[in-house]
């Protein structure tokens, strides 16, 4: 279907149906209950899980499948992000126009970062993309917010002013991102029993948007094209003698995954209109790679799972407390209640960061492949277990 | 007729003098081989051939173009494909894999933006790798990991992969070195019937004698950056000349 095999089409499959599920999947626990701060199912994460999952998916076509490491690219996430807020300055709140415009600038950001960068490959070309997007970001952050030329806000972040020209605008219209008068805030609450779900504009707009960036990843694996990109990660050399210019392949690669990159900022935007020159520091461009690795690099729902595992932890994780902590472990006797408490302390909060290392190590070394690798290995155990059993019990048969 | 004459051709490193005035024209569908002592400068000349590296002086024309200043990937679609000495494959790939991108190679070009249709259903490119590993003997490892062949199997990957590209000119950089005696005489049948069997010109840069008299038609001797003779090989087999330079003067 789709031009696509039987198993690409069936991920593809599963995927739709997790995404479109996923205000009652992530919603496991009725709202009232203690373990409610475990539910995941709210627009505003719900919305960064599909969102980095396209930027990661983007990240993976370039890292993935090439093998070239940018440090780089929440240069382009940013510039993205600025594009479209712009775009709801000059013309209005509608959001296509600007995701539209955040595609195009991040993919001429990425052609000109990516054809100097390339001239080196490995740590170079790293180093290359690190310093492009430091500098981005320095340039967003005070640079270009200076009184006579202000284009990013500086520190306060670009957002709507009431004085902007927004053209387009009309009272009739939503005063906040919109999809033709469809606010991206309007959110569908829905009571079952004791459980509350949430279906958002924003979340289902961005969820579609992540659908057809997850099928043009397909194709683009399936394709010649992602052969030849694979053969640059396996041999340069050979390639260059078999009548192959790099170049080209791995710039293209590069300007694709760019624009992945600028589309999920933009998306950002849409869903709220405010763009800071955070989002282009160093620390974003690592996140994703975090996020390509722990999930899988190379292949093609990985991404996806490393950007819902990490955007996971950073917001449950992170909201738990000692207030918390004392109330789960109120059952044990005070002195030891303080003692646990006390150690699981620095793993929590602010302290999730080192959770994720932690998990992160462990990942990396005992599945190198990333979680995908974890979720094959515990399906061929299954079959294994199922053949074994089968065998033993055809061999006992005739025994008897 | 020559389809590629080398001219004057001279490449200094510092102060190491690597060639200087080579000549040399190899005739269409012949195969002829350069010889000679360790340092003599023949991994140099055939860098020079295939754009690794440019020459100080000198002409390199194939076909009757010049083939200087090049990209390695320009002169492969001139139509010379080149043999490393150890084998260059695609190791993460399947046999299959390997196959089919010179075959994409030839029929796109350097460089298409072929991201939407899928590798399956390319079945002009897919017929011509099957067919290419049929003649290879290796269709039953079209699925394994290249990385994971034999020695002599990727040697006869890495062949095909050239082959597969329709060559005009052929280059092989010592082609059986650290190669086990069956595995070399395996190879030397395979160029023997690849020379007879296509429209093709084979040039050989070796060390072993065995090979080299096996096999080509025509031999150039190089020493010190220079050729020394170019002659039929019955007729090196019995020159001072050569017997000094590869044995020493005292011999």
């Amino acid at each position: 279907m789709f031009g696509l095999d039987t198993k690409d089409t069936r991920s593809l499959i599963i995927v739709a149906i997790l995404v479109v599920l996923a205000p009652f999947i992530l919603n496991p626990f009725p709202a009232a209950s203690a373990m409610a701060q475990f539910n995941a199912g709210y627009p505003d994460l719900m919305q960064k899980f599909v969102i980095f999952g396209i930027f990661a998916i983007g990240f993976n076509i370039l890292f993935g499948l090439t093998g070239y490491l940018s440090f780089g690219h929440a240069a382009f996430l940013g510039v993205g992000s600025y594009s479209c807020v712009w775009m709801f300055k000059l013309l209005g709140y509608n959001v296509i126009p600007g995701i539209l415009l955040s595609v195009v600038i991040s993919g001429i950001f990425a052609l000109a970062i990516g054809y100097v960068s390339l001239r080196r490959s490995g740590i170079y070309f790293s180093i290359l993309t690190l310093a492009f997007a430091q500098m981005s970001f320095s340039l967003a952050y005070s640079v270009l917010s200076n009184p006579k030329f202000n284009l990013t806000n500086g520190e306060t972040g670009l957002q709507v002013y009431a004085n902007d020209p927004q053209w387009f605008h009309r009272d009739s219209l939503p005063d906040l991102p919109h999809l033709f008068g469809l606010s991206m805030r309007a959110t569908h609450k829905l009571e079952i029993g004791a459980w509350e779900f949430q279906l958002n504009v924003g979340y289902y707009l961005c969820a579609l948007v992540m659908l057809g960036c997850f099928y043009l990843a397909i194709r683009i694996f399936r394709s010649p094209f992602g052969l030849m990109l694979r053969a640059v990660k396996s041999n340069q050399q050979r390639m260059n003698y078999t009548g192959l210019n790099t170049r080209p392949y791995t710039l293209a690669a590069f300007v694709i995954s760019g624009m992945y990159a600028g589309l999920a900022g933009g998306l950002l935007s849409a869903v709220d209109p405010l763009a800071g020159a955070e989002r282009m520091q160093w620390t974003a461009s690592g996140e994703v790679v975090l996020m390509t690795i722990l999930g899988g690099a190379g292949t093609l729902i990985g991404p996806v799972l490393g950007a819902g595992f990490i955007k996971y932890f950073e917001n449950i994780f992170s909201k738990i407390n000692d207030h918390v902590l004392h109330s789960w472990f109120a059952f044990l006797p005070d002195g030891i209640e303080d003692f646990v408490v006390f150690l699981i302390h620095p793993f929590i909060g602010k302290g999730w960061h080192l959770t994720l290392g932690i998990l992160f190590m462990l990942v990396v070394i005992f599945l190198p492949g990333g979680l995908v690798e974890g979720g094959q290995r515990i399906g061929n155990w299954v079959r294994g277990r199922k053949r074994r059993k089968s065998k033993t019990a055809t061999k006992t048969e005739p025994a008897e | 007729m020559s389809i590629l004459e080398v001219k004057n051709v001279g490449k200094r490193f510092g102060g190491l003098q690597a060639l200087s005035d080579v000549n040399l024209s190899v005739k269409e569908n012949t195969v002829h081989a350069i010889i000679g002592p360790n340092g003599a400068g023949k991994s140099t000349l055939l860098n020079c051939l295939v754009g690794k590296l440019i020459p100080d002086s000198g002409s390199v024309m194939f076909d009757g173009q010049s083939v200087l200043g090049r990209a390695p990937y320009e002169i492969n679609q001139m139509g010379i494909s080149r043999v490393f000495q150890t084998p260059e494959i695609f190791g993460d790939l399947t046999v299959m894999e390997n196959m089919m991108i010179p075959c994409f190679a030839r029929r796109d070009g350097a460089f298409a933006l072929n991201a939407m249709p899928s590798v399956g259903g390319q079945k002009d490119v897919l017929h011509k790798a099957e067919a290419m590993l049929e003649e290879m003997n290796m269709a039953e490892k079209r699925n394994m990991h290249a990385a994971a062949l034999s020695r002599g199997d990727k040697r006869r990957l890495e062949i095909g992969m050239c082959l597969s590209q329709d060559p005009r000119l052929l280059l092989l950089d010592e082609p059986t070195a650290g190669m086990a005696r069956a595995d070399t005489n395996n190879t030397i049948d395979l160029l023997k019937e690849i020379s007879d069997q296509r429209d093709i010109t084979i040039a050989i840069i070796e060390h072993d004698m065995h090979v080299v008299f096996s096999l080509a038609n025509r031999i150039t001797v190089l020493a010190q950056g220079t050729p020394l003779v170019e002659d039929d090989p019955e007729n090196i087999r019995g020159n001072p000349k050569v017997r000094e330079a590869y044995l020493g003067e005292t011999a």
